[in-house]
């Protein structure tokens, strides 16, 4: 693959130069006088980008995926429909409930039966996934951004910069992240939107000390000081070193972190912290399920067990990235 | 007289009869062990040679039946004491492992369990074997550490491994090693992670523990130099194939393979006598011009505060010497003398306690902040591990192209053209540019580093151990690119290392480190033909592969006329 221009003139030499028993040290002595220089670098294995298009591997990554990450790509993919387009998997309203259909076991027309108002049971799961997935988006986002903004300052300057904002990250650590969340929304008030932020803001400590750590490793590597040896600025150097690799396991940790935010999220939404009724959120829909729970087991129990899928689906995918970036 | 040994001999400790042994990677098979075959002799030692990735260690690895998970013995025969052992489960292994065969593993810092004492972890072998009761085993462990050569054998069995140095942990292994005095130890690399004259006492305790017990004795190693000093025989493997065979006097003298010949060509510890020839620049007799120099250090001294303590630490302590321009110096020393303390200094990422440094004219020790950016440009590092120092994000073109961003701004075209040229002065074809560094061997790798350092058009180039973790076929390639880019750019070079081998070949002059002082420094020849401390001579003294040199005239003579043309000037 790489040959310099004497490699033709080694190949010859070593072909003919035969040792004869007495002279056999000119034999020796040549080749490598020439040898040296002019060994070939050995050719590097063939480069993955060159091996197909961007889809294609896609498509051959897929197809050597576990079972388990299928479903778990499966089950996120199958919600995130419902909630961009909940139309499309019922025909029911999920706020107006029908008169003399209340609490109705599962049935062909009502496939998981309907509340104590006759709405429909599946519609309302189907129009709450848009709820509970944007809160918990917005949740991984407030925490994915301040926290990894604390976690890069602390990690890349040092000094008593880091010391505040780490000693604030254990504090806050220190705190029940729910405990945490509730006194957030009770300064900010109830709603969707601010048990999101709420349970974002909770997770933001995590987040920091995870950057913290990664920035702190890349820091140290023989490339960063090498980037800063070739006149690299501080800014520059943190930009297109140190952020882009200790993101790999931050990442991981916002999927995770999916998960947990719906759980949250739902657990703010039974307790009466998030969204009001009658809007169909996964957390309201348990507490609500709760009531008939003798009588209409299904209402709590089909809604937890859907919760109870994304967060490990979430996880699921979470463990993979942090295997390999799956 | 081999052969008549052989003829006598009782049958051999080991035999490998056709050994092939295969990777499963993902959904396909790759072999890496193809039809080895070789046996040693009771109180014999073969060495096994090859670069890295030459299947030396697979090998090993497959004889004491520690083989990766994923790997596997797809047909062939491992014969212990005449007992094919080949397909054996790891918990059979259990039995014969320790008893008939044990290991010296490579790596002594993370070979021994941090949190048990080492009389415990030696005792360990002991207790699996039923050795007997606890103080039979308590009084054989004190007896195994004196035989080692550990002082106070009580006192080094109560303590941890921190408390050990590198050479005192490979002692322990060593100890449980040869507990139970099997028939056969493989020693895998035993003493790459040890320092020359470190080195040098480890070998010659595994020499003395053989001849005592006749322990019969597997060499995994690299190093030509130490293969050649310490083995009976000699197996050189490449590819997963065996290369050659046999006695390590007629391969060395007389070696068949075109590949043995091109290992024993790049080896430097074998290359004796030679000296970089003097230049012009270089020659003593002219006056010295305080311009002439490139590189001037004075005084230089450097402490370090210790926790908890009020005295600092001082890591550099007085060290002077001055670089022609156009010339190689090299700083020697074993870890801890300072050698990277002051380089750094050198470099720029840290100020020394004292001390003047003056690079081309400017002295660092004043510049601060934007100054001593700019001044970066001057003077660049290449860093030892080429698989740290590269970002493995980065393409080969962002890693090569990102000096020139952090300077007056220069059109894309322009930066990819000084990006193509330096690449084709490193000897790297342009299609590695598009790959990442992970998909480059560990020479290219070194190669895409030196040539990210040169892209600047620095004056000064410092190479802190540049190939040092490179097998010595890629070595002699690299320093042979060293020496071609100084002579065609007129580069000076900062050269540090703890091969005096390599010193020898490439470097005008020489500083000696010892615990931060300069203990000998010169010209190249003088120290290393009167040298000028007791260090020195012990440096010289360990640096392995002379021991065939002196008791072969025609070798000698072959390397003279290797080098009469000069390894370098050969380079293209």
């Amino acid at each position: 693959m790489t040959t310099t221009s004497s490699t033709a003139s080694l190949g010859a030499f070593t072909g003919t130069a035969q040792p004869t028993p007495h002279r056999f040290e000119r034999a020796v002595a040549a080749p490598a006088a020439v040898v040296v220089p002019t060994v070939p670098i050995p050719a590097a294995p063939p480069p993955r980008a060159h091996s197909g298009t961007w889809g294609r591997r896609l498509v051959q990554r897929a197809r050597r995926a576990p079972i388990s990450l299928w479903l778990a790509w499966g089950v996120l993919a199958l919600v995130a429909l419902w909630a961009v387009a909940p139309g499309a998997f019922t025909s029911y309203s999920a706020t107006v409930g029908v008169a003399g259909q209340q609490l109705q076991a599962p049935s062909a027309a009502h496939w998981l039966g309907t509340d104590a108002l006759g709405r429909d049971g599946y519609a309302r799961l189907v129009f709450g996934a848009v709820h509970s997935l944007s809160g918990a988006f917005l949740a991984v986002a407030v925490g994915l951004v301040l926290g990894t903004l604390l976690g890069v300052l602390a990690g890349s300057i040092g000094g008593w910069v880091e010391d505040v904002i780490m000693r604030t990250v254990d504090v806050l650590l220190s705190v029940p992240s729910l405990l945490l969340s509730l006194s957030i929304i009770i300064i900010l008030g109830f709603g969707t939107l601010n048990a999101a932020v709420a349970v974002g803001v909770a997770s933001v400590a995590s987040f920091a000390r995870l950057t913290r750590s990664e920035v702190v490793r890349v820091r140290r590597s023989d490339y960063v000081e090498a980037a800063f040896g070739s006149g690299g600025r501080f800014g520059a150097v943190l930009w297109r070193h140190v952020l882009p690799n200790s993101l790999t396991s931050v990442i991981a940790m916002a999927a995770l972190q999916f998960g947990s935010a719906i759980l949250s999220i739902s657990t703010l939404g039974f307790l009466g912290y998030g969204a009001p009724p009658p809007t169909p959120e996964w957390g309201l829909l348990i507490a609500e399920g709760r009531n008939y729970i003798s009588t209409a087991w299904w209402l709590t129990t089909v809604p937890g067990l859907v919760v109870v899928a994304v967060v490990l689906a979430a996880n699921r995918i979470s463990a993979a990235l942090t295997k390999g970036r799956a | 007289m081999t052969t008549i040994a052989q003829a006598v001999a009782p049958p051999p400790v080991l035999e490998v009869e056709n050994l092939s042994i295969t990777y499963r990677d993902k959904d396909h098979e790759q072999r890496v062990v193809h039809g080895v075959s070789f046996a040693i002799a009771p109180g014999e030692v073969v060495a096994l040679v090859g670069e890295s990735g030459s299947g030396k260690t697979t090998t090993a690895q497959a004889l004491i039946g520690l083989l990766a998970d994923n790997g596997r013995v797809e047909h062939g025969a491992i014969r212990l004491n005449g007992t094919d052992v080949a397909g054996w489960s790891p918990d059979r292994f259990d039995s014969v492992r320790g008893r008939v065969v044990s290991l010296i593993p490579q790596d002594p810092t993370s070979s021994l369990n941090p949190v048990r004492t080492v009389g415990e972890q030696v005792g360990e072998i002991l207790k699996i074997h039923r050795y007997g009761d606890r103080q039979a085993i308590a009084r054989r462990v004190v007896d195994l550490l004196a035989k080692v050569g550990l002082s106070q054998p009580e006192l080094r069995a109560r303590q941890y491994p921190h408390e050990l140095s590198g050479g005192m942990k490979q002692r322990v292994l060593i100890a449980i090693a040869i507990a139970l005095q099997p028939a056969l130890i493989i020693a895998d690399e035993p003493t790459s992670a040890l320092d020359v004259t470190v080195q040098r006492r480890i070998l010659d305790l595994i020499d003395e523990l053989r001849s005592e017990f006749g322990t019969a004795v597997l060499l995994v190693t690299h190093d030509l130099g130490v293969a050649a000093d310490r083995a009976n025989r000699l197996v050189v493997l490449q590819g997963g194939r065996i290369q050659e065979q046999g006695d390590t006097a007629s391969v060395l003298r007389n070696p068949h393979s075109a590949y043995t010949r091109k290992l024993l060509a790049d080896a430097p510890s074998r290359s004796q006598g030679a000296f970089r020839p003097a230049r012009a620049a270089a020659a003593n007799d002219t006056p010295e011009r305080p311009e002439d120099f490139a590189i001037v250090v004075d005084g230089l001294v450097h402490d370090f505060d210790v926790a908890g303590r009020k005295e600092p630490f001082r890591a550099v302590d007085g060290v002077s010497f001055r670089v022609r321009r156009g010339t190689t110096h090299a700083i020697v020393g074993e870890s801890g003398s300072g050698k990277t303390t002051t380089i750094r200094d050198v470099v720029g990422f840290r100020q020394p306690t004292a001390g003047r440094i003056v690079i081309e004219g400017t002295d660092l020790t004043t510049l601060r902040g934007e100054a001593l950016r700019q001044f970066r440009r001057t003077v660049q590092l290449v860093y030892q591990n080429p698989f740290s120092s590269l970002d493995p994000r980065q393409t080969i073109f962002q890693i090569i192209e990102e000096p020139l961003l952090n300077f007056e701004p220069l059109p894309a075209a322009e930066r990819a053209r000084r990006v193509h040229d330096i690449l084709a002065r490193v000897g790297l074809p342009p299609a590695v540019l598009e790959r990442r560094p992970r998909a480059l061997s560990g020479g290219q790798r070194q190669r895409v580093a030196i040539a990210r350092a040169l892209v600047l058009q620095p004056r000064v180039l410092v190479l802190d151990e540049a190939v040092s973790a490179l097998d010595v076929t890629v070595q002699a390639q690299i320093l042979a690119l060293l020496e071609t880019l100084q002579r065609d750019l007129g580069l000076t070079y900062l050269f540090i290392s703890h091969d005096l081998a390599v010193v020898r070949q490439i470097a005008d002059t020489v500083s000696v480190l010892q615990a931060g002082r300069q203990v000998d420094a010169g010209r190249v020849e003088d120290v290393f033909l009167r040298p000028g401390s007791d260090y020195t001579r012990e440096l010289i003294a360990a640096i392995p592969g002379k021991k065939n040199h002196h008791h072969d005239p025609i070798d000698t003579h072959t390397t003279h006329l290797r080098q009469a043309p000069g390894v370098f000037q050969q380079a293209a």
